[in-house]
This record gives structure tokens, sequence and C-alpha cells, in this order.
């Protein structure tokens, strides 16, 4: 049965008609199938109806690509109608990934260059939203000749054409570039003041032949004289009325665009800064154009655009952006502020302002007008308020300091994304002085903030306190508060970086274990600060149990208590396994610290040796191995942990705690010396190629005193002044340099880059470099990075040695050079002489 | 640059879907429905702005949108757009629609999608601004519809 194909508006009301879902795809599906069947024989000149259903069809989701070629048909056929929605469905049905869409390159060719108007507006809106690369080029010249045509709808769509093909194609910013300064030479906001001075003129005209009274000619001749005499100094070379503004914006546009994409455009448009000043002046002080006026501004889009482009032809351009300093304080002061098209242009002015080289007034100005907004009682404005603040904060610091307490305010709002950028603003305003008043801000905040901004906060606090935390105690406080009330939402890492800065701060040892302690107590479900936690008693159980501090009251805590929270957290369910390791841990490591006998300790390792985690049931299984066989090492290994470095590698102190003891508890028993040696091993000090130049440092041979050492190692070394270069090398123009890195956490370690210039006329080839020290230092050679240095200052050849100097011996240095030069091969061997003592003190 | 002008109803049914950047056709109606449910959440006297949703663009993006009676209006938009510009060019989208089907509702979306289109091609292209005078764009819509119905006439 022949069911007629039904018209666009039947088939909407249907579609609407369907109750369900599956109501609806039925609809859909059987209408499809007619689609189908009219594109392979159906009527052509209903053929544009069926795609304007199927493009319907496609809004809603389903699938239209049987219609892609059915698009090609009917753009090219002759008619506008057809020509319109094939046009349409080419924009929505076809891309750059479908060969089909060049298909239609040689149809947008045609009607480019023959089509009439609004056929060449359809076709550049096509070629401006999916026109592809190579579609881009072959179309490139229409285009431009479209450029300068007279029809000013025509021009403006070529213009933003032009610029999407530029995007597309990066190398014909060489073809669109001479047009635009033609553009822009000829216009002047062409309808607002062109037209009413041509009307003038034809009124001039007319007034001379008047039949009226003379009084009445007097008069109106007077008026028009006077109100003729105000505008003309405006006008000229004013032209013709057919440039009109929507050309401009496409100009500006394009200009932009191309001033983005390279140094030479913005070079070359520099020049008419001053154009764009006039025209802008033009948009500010005259009121008449009203056919482009969004309440009462003149054209706020084009001024945007404008300012836009003048703050990228200022930038770090002193000429230019003297031009501009007077007109942005007149746009800044004139703007009418009240409706929102004229904050839109003081927004922008503002920016501008910031961005180029302005005087120092102007910025303040800006600044100024930027913190009168945030007071602004529109939620839209203050939101672009803080978002220009964030991005003036790196630039201008100091300025919008100035507004700190008003951002901070912001923080209450209850508006998602207000509160985002409050937030965004606060931590970037953190500095040494106010850190301590904004943090307490901020963590009141994240206590009531929305879950989604939790963990930026969280990490944004974490961070500035790192930066920025005047008191190790302050900041350990910081860092456990953050934990308490945003535990979940704090990044993997905090664990590490808090249990590495309590252990550097060996005077809060007792403090940190006690708050730790309590928060604990309180809390066993926040697993980041129950794994701190864990790690602490485990490490400082000790100064737990003492009981006397200055700052906290008193309280006695029995050693019971201790290993019942232990107990409690690995049996929790809320624990994750990792932190049931660290609990196991500690509770191990308790067992040297605590005074009482270690039964329960020894009895809750036992069960866990049958745990069906994993890693828990070994652990259990090492440390219970650990009291039955070897107990008379428990103590030496159980030892407080050396301060573990930073930034290198995450070093996990349990892996490397248990590897130790499940290699020990595989051998037999050996007396502490070998012990000790093998600890070295184990310890892995030599990083061979992996060209990590953070490793531990090395250990006595009695690994309590070693230990000792370390823990007095300072937390934060000043940093060392840096080794001066040496020339070592220089011959005929090629010369050799040496520079010394030593960082004071690696004391023994020594990097030193030779480089080998070359400021002869020859090129140097096959440059190999050879060294050798004393017995007592070892060294590395790394691959240098090639083994020619073209001439006349060509790339130099670079190349890394390690030294390990554990021992501080003096360092010496031979170097054997071997390379082709001037046709012919050089050998030179010598030893460095001049070795400055800091590279190995 | 815009990257899309999405207008949908109260309970997310798409009136308008354009896109400026491609993007498969899943992907499309998964970004109709994050933006929608993002929108929906928010309150009526708080700001316009977005942050966008995961699919579409990423951190430098932004949705601004405006509520009229039962419709959404969305652009995408990067941060090279200026915010209030782009809350000035919704309305002036929406007013020029208003002229040209007098006192619009959301049946004229409906019922005439693709009418839209032809609008919005006139207003925004290749995702950046074209033209801003409503009397210029209700001109040219009104030029290329005598157009196409002289041709139809021919037909009968």
């Amino acid at each position: 049965m022949v069911v007629p194909s039904l018209k666009l508006q039947d088939l909407i009301e249907e579609i609407r008609g369907a109750r369900t879902q599956a109501q609806e795809r039925e609809v859909i599906q059987k209408e499809c199938a007619h689609i189908r069947a009219s594109f392979r024989d159906g009527d052509p000149m209903l053929r544009h109806q069926q795609l304007a259903k199927l493009l319907y069809v496609h809004m809603l989701g389903y699938p239209a690509h049987f219609g892609q070629m059915e698009c090609l048909k009917l753009i090219a056929s002759s008619r506008f109608t057809d020509k319109r929605v094939g046009y349409l469905g080419a924009m929505l049905l076809l891309d750059e990934r479908h060969d089909a869409h060049l298909l239609i390159t040689n149809s947008i060719k045609n009607d480019l260059s023959q089509g009439i108007q609004p056929v060449q507006g359809l076709a550049l809106c096509t070629l401006s939203t999916m026109g592809s690369a190579e579609m881009c080029r072959d179309l490139a010249t229409e285009v431009e000749k479209l450029l300068l045509q007279p029809s000013p709808y025509v021009r403006k769509k070529a213009i933003l054409t032009a610029v999407h093909m530029i995007r597309k194609v990066p190398e014909l910013s060489n073809v669109f570039l001479p047009p635009c300064a033609k553009l822009l030479h000829e216009r002047h906001h062409g309808k607002a003041v062109g037209l009413p001075i041509l009307c003038f003129r034809s009124v001039d005209k007319r007034i001379e032949n008047w039949t009226g009274t003379p009084a009445y000619r007097r008069r109106v001749a007077h008026i028009h004289r006077h109100t003729r005499s105000r505008l003309l100094p405006l006008a000229p070379p004013f032209t013709s009325p057919t440039l009109t503004p929507g050309i401009l914006l496409g100009t500006v546009t394009l200009i932009t665009e191309l001033c983005e994409r390279s140094p030479e455009a913005l070079r070359h448009f520099r020049k008419v800064v001053p154009q764009l000043a006039q025209i802008l002046q033009t948009l500010v002080t005259t009121g008449y154009s009203t056919e482009h006026s969004i309440s009462g501004v003149n054209d706020p889009f084009l001024q945007v655009q404008i300012l836009h482009l003048l703050r990228i032809l200022g930038r770090n351009h002193e000429e230019s952006s003297e031009t501009m300093n007077d007109l942005l304080a007149q746009v800044a002061t004139n703007t009418d502020t009240s409706r929102n098209a004229g904050n839109a242009v003081l927004f922008e002015t503002v920016l501008t302002i910031m961005d180029i080289r302005s005087t120092a007034g102007l910025r303040v100005l800006a600044v100024n007008i930027l913190g009168r907004f945030l007071h602004n009682s529109d939620r839209n404005i203050r939101y672009v308020a803080l978002t220009s603040l964030l991005r003036l904060v790196q630039s201008d610091h100091s300025a919008v300091q100035r507004h700190r307490p008003t951002v901070v305010e912001c923080l209450q709002e209850t508006d998602a994304s207000l509160s985002r950028r409050a937030l965004e603003l606060s931590l970037a305003l953190v500095n040494g002085s106010n850190v301590r008043a904004m943090m307490q801000e901020l963590q009141a905040f994240l206590e009531s903030c929305p879950p989604d901004l939790r963990a930026d906060c969280a990490s944004g606090i974490l961070l500035a306190a790192e930066r920025f935390a005047p008191t190790k105690r302050w900041h350990i406080d910081t860092i456990l508060h953050v934990l308490t009330t945003a535990g979940t939402h704090v990044r993997d890492d905090a664990v590490a970086n808090l249990t590495q800065l309590i252990g550097g701060a060996q005077e809060l040892h007792a403090y940190s274990v006690r708050r730790l302690y309590n928060a604990l107590a309180e809390d066993i479900s926040q697993q980041p600060l129950v794994q701190v936690a864990a790690w602490c008693i485990g490490e400082y159980g000790d100064l737990l149990l003492e009981g006397n501090f200055e700052e906290i009251e008193p309280l006695q805590v029995e050693e019971e208590e201790v290993l019942a929270l232990l107990e409690k957290v690995l049996q929790s369910h809320m624990s994750l396994p990792a932190t049931r390791g660290y609990a196991l841990t500690a509770l191990m490591k308790l067992s040297t610290r605590l005074r009482g006998d270690n039964n329960r300790i020894r009895q809750v390792v036992s069960i866990y040796g049958s745990c069906l985690d994993m890693e828990l049931q070994q652990r259990a299984v090492e440390y219970d191995t650990l009291f039955r066989k070897y107990d008379h090492m428990r103590a030496a290994i159980l030892e407080k942990m050396p301060l573990v470095e930073r930034g290198g590698p995450q070093v996990d102190e349990e892996a490397k705690e248990r590897k130790e003891a499940a290699q020990l508890s595989e051998v037999a028993p050996a007396p502490t010396e070998s012990q000790a040696s093998q600890l070295l091993d184990l310890l892995d000090l030599l990083d061979g190629a992996s060209g990590n130049a953070q490793h531990p440092p090395l250990l006595d041979p009695s690994p309590g005193g070693a230990l000792v050492h370390l823990l007095d190692l300072p937390c934060a070394p000043p940093p060392p002044a840096p080794i001066p270069d040496l020339k070592v090398f220089e011959r005929e123009g090629v010369q050799l340099n040496l520079s010394f890195i030593r960082s004071p956490e690696n004391p023994a370690l020594l990097l030193i880059i030779i480089t080998a210039t070359n400021s002869s006329e020859s090129d140097v080839t096959h440059f190999i470099c050879q060294a050798a020290v004393p017995k007592s230092l070892q060294l590395q050679l790394q691959a240098p990075s090639g083994n020619t240095v073209p001439a006349r200052g060509g790339l130099p050849i670079t190349q890394l040695f390690r030294i390990l100097n554990p021992n501080k011996a003096p360092l010496r240095l031979k170097l054997r050079l071997t390379y082709n030069h001037f046709g012919q091969s050089v050998q030179e061997i010598f030893e460095v002489n001049n070795l400055p003592v800091e590279s190995w003190q | 640059m815009i990257q899309a002008i999405l207008v949908f109803n109260n309970h997310g049914k798409p009136r308008l879907v354009r896109f400026y950047q491609r993007f498969p056709e899943e992907i499309q109606q998964q970004i109709v429905r994050e933006t929608f449910h993002l929108v929906l959440k928010r309150d009526d006297n708080i700001c316009n702005f977005l942050e966008g949703g995961s699919l579409i663009g990423g951190s430098d993006y932004k949705l601004i949108y405006r509520h009229y009676a039962t419709l959404y209006f969305v652009f995408c938009v990067d941060s090279s757009e200026s915010e209030l510009g782009i809350l000035d060019l919704i309305q002036v989208f929406v007013e020029t629609l208003d002229k040209c089907f007098e006192n619009v509702c959301e049946l004229d979306l409906i019922f005439h999608m693709d009418k839209v289109h032809y609008i919005l091609q006139e207003v925004v292209m290749g995702g950046m601004v074209l033209e801003t005078n409503m009397n210029e764009i209700v001109a040219q819509i009104e030029a290329q519809n005598r157009l196409e119905k002289s041709e139809g006439q021919g037909l009968g």
C-alpha cells in the first residue's frame, strides 16, 4: 500500500503525537523508508521537502546519512528552494571525514562565481561551516574575488569565510592579507556617518530650489548648517554608503585572526591602529546609528571586536599603546553602564588597558572599574569581574590584592559558577603576608562548599600551605584540618607529603602524633587521615605515651588504647586495603616502642597471617616470622625511618621495609655487620642508567649510628651558590666548557655538563670526549647529544658526566678529545686544572 | 569562536542544534543531553554562565545561556568571546526570531526548524558573529522567502 508522503508539518505533528519513545521510533522509521524511496524515484520537485523532513529527524537523533547524496543533488539544482535545503543538509550531515564532501566543491565554485546574491551567501555559509582544508585551498581565489565585490551582503560573508579558511589552511593568510588593508582603508562606519551627509547634500540642493517663505527657509537652512558643521569634521573622505558595519565587523575579525597567526601580519597591521582608533572614537561619540545600537550603545559588537584587536596590536608595543591611551580612557569613562551592552564594552576596554603598555593611571582606573563591578548587584557582572581579575592576577598582583576582601566575600555566594571563580581567584591571591587570614577563610569555605568544588579547594589549600606556610606547625595543622574536613577529596600524594613533612619536623613529632591520635580516635573513616595517623603512631608511639606537651592538655594515653585503636582501624570495613597495611605495620613498629609485652600484637599479627587479602597476609607472615625467628633483629629493623627525599620517585617506606624483612627471613641468621652490608646493597644506591639524580645518601656500616646522623639533616637546606663554569679547552675556534651542578641533598653526586662549541669556519665531526677520574671516585658518562658541531656557532654538542664522590676526595679530571677539523684528525689529552673546590668539598 | 548553539525546551527536547565544530552524531546527542542537565540545575536568579561539560571542548569553553519561557538558548563559546557580548547576541537572535515569526513561541520553532536555521545563518556564520542589525537580517530573510515563493508559484 502506498501511503502518501507527509509534509514536514504533518510529520512533526505525528511525531509529537507519539506517546512513547517506541511509537516515535516507529513513525520515524516508516517515514524514513518513504524518504528513501522518494529519493530513489520520487518527484524531483518535492525532493527538498523530503530532505527537510530528514533534517528534522536528524535533529532528534536518528540516523540520516542516506540523505548525504541528496544534498549534493539539491545543491546542484538551479532552484533556490532546492539549494537552500541542500546547503543546510550539507552543513548538518556532511563533514570532512566523508569523502562525499569534496563533491560539493564544484557546485560551490559555480554558485560563488555565477549565482545570485542569496545563493552566493548560502555557498559561503556552507564553506565556512564545513569547509575542509582541500576545499578551502580550491576555493580561495573565488572567495578572494568576492571580498571586493560591491554587494555588502556578499562581502561580509566572504570576509568571515576567509577567517575560516585561514584557520583551516594557515598559508592562505598571504592571500587574504592584502584585501584587508584595502577594506579597512575604505571604510568609516558607512551608514552612520556617510548617509546623513549624503542626505544633507541632497537637502542643500532642495533648499536652493525651495519655494517656502524666506523666513522659514532661512530657519531650516540655519539648523541644517549648524548640524552639518558638527558632523562634517568627522566624515571625509566618507565613501559609498554600501560599506556597512557588518563588513567592518567581519574585517576586524579577519584582521584579528591574521594577527593571531603570524607575527609579520601583526607588524603589518600595527600601522592601522590610528584608523581603528578613529573608527572606535566615531562609534563612541556619535549617537547616530540607531540601527546597530543595542540599548543605547552604538554597535557594541563592533566596539568589542575593535577593542580586542587593539589589545592584540598594542601588546608589548609602546608606540601603538601610546596612540590608544587617550581613546581607552575616553571609552572607559564615557560608556553608559546601566545596560549590559555598555558593560560588555567596558569590560573589553579594561582587559585591553591591562594587556597593553598603558599608563599607570589608566591601569589603576581599570582595576578600580573591576573592583566596582564586584559590588554590582547583577550576578553576571560579578562573574565577569571575577574572571577578568583572574586574568590580571599574574601581571598586576598588587592591584588585584586591594580587592581581596571583596573577593573573599564572594566565596559565600550561593551561585556555583561565582563561588568557583571566587575560589580560583582567592587561591591566586594567597601570598606570604596574608596566608593565615586567607587560609582561615578558605578552610571555612571548605567546610561548606558544594561537593564538586571540594577537591579543587582542598588541593588549592594544600598547595598554598606548602608555598607560604609561616611555620611548620601551622602547616601541619592546616593539612590536618583539610584531611579531617575533606579527606576523601585530597590528592593521593597528600599522604606522602604530610608524612614527609612530619618526619622532617623533629621538634613537632610529639605534637603531631598527639593531634593525629586525637583525630583518629574521633573518626576512622577519612582514609588519608587514617593512613597518616597510623604511620605517625607507629613511628612515634613512644612520644605519644610520654604524655607531657606544652600546648595540649595532658591526656594520659594508655598503651592498650593505642593498640585498640589500631586494631579497630584494621578491622573496620571502611578501611581500604592500603590503610590496613599501614595499620598493621604501625602495630608492628609499636612492638619495639611500647614498654609492655607484645602478646597482643603478636596475636593480631598471627591472626592476619591467614587473611584473605594477599598484601596483608604477606605482611603478617613476615612480621610473624620476625617475632619467631629473628627477634634479635627486630629492634634494628623497626627503628625510626630515615628522612625520605622529596621529589624523586615515590619511595614506599613500607615496601622497603618489607623487602628487607623478606630477604632476611630467607637467609640464615647472620651477624650484624653483613646484615648492614646487605642493607647497603638493598638500598640500591647507584642509580645506573635511569639518570635520576635523587637517591638516598649512603649509610654508615652501623645502621643505628647512620640513622641518627640522617635525622640531624636540616629539613630545608639553603640553596647552594651556583658553581661557576669553567672553560677547559680552546683550539682554533673549538671550545670546551664545563658546567657543574651539585645539590645539597646529594652532596656525593656531581653532574658535569660539557659543551663543545665551534666558532671556526669548518665543521667539527666525529667528536668523541672521554674522561677519567681518580679511583676513589666513580664516573659515568651518558651519551652525547651528537658528534658534529657545525661551523660558525652551530648547535653545540653537550654531554653529561655523573661523578659519585661520597668521600669528598679532591676531584681530578682527565679528558681525551678526538675529532676531525679542517680536514685533519685531532687528538688532545689533558688534565683539567683549576677545578672549583665547590665541586667536591 | 562559538562552538555550538543549542535550543531545547524545559524537558530537554532539542529544538535547534547547530555545531560549528565537527562532532560525530552520537556525541552531538550526548552533548545536548549533558548540556540540558547542567542547565536545568541552575536557579533562575544566578548568573548565566556555566563552565562547559566534559564533552564539549574542556576548560577553555563556557556555556552562556538564557532562559525564555519554555526554551533554553545555550551558546557554547571559547575564551576569545566576550561573555556579556554573547548574552546580547542571544537577545538579538531571539528578537530577530520574534520579528520574523511575529510573537515567536516554541511551536514556531518546532514546526519551522528549517526557517530558524536560515535566520541563524544570517546572525552567526562559521562560529563568528556576522550581523547584529535586526532590520538587515529580517530584510534578507524576507528577500529569500520571496524568492522561494516565486519559484514555488511556478509549480502551482
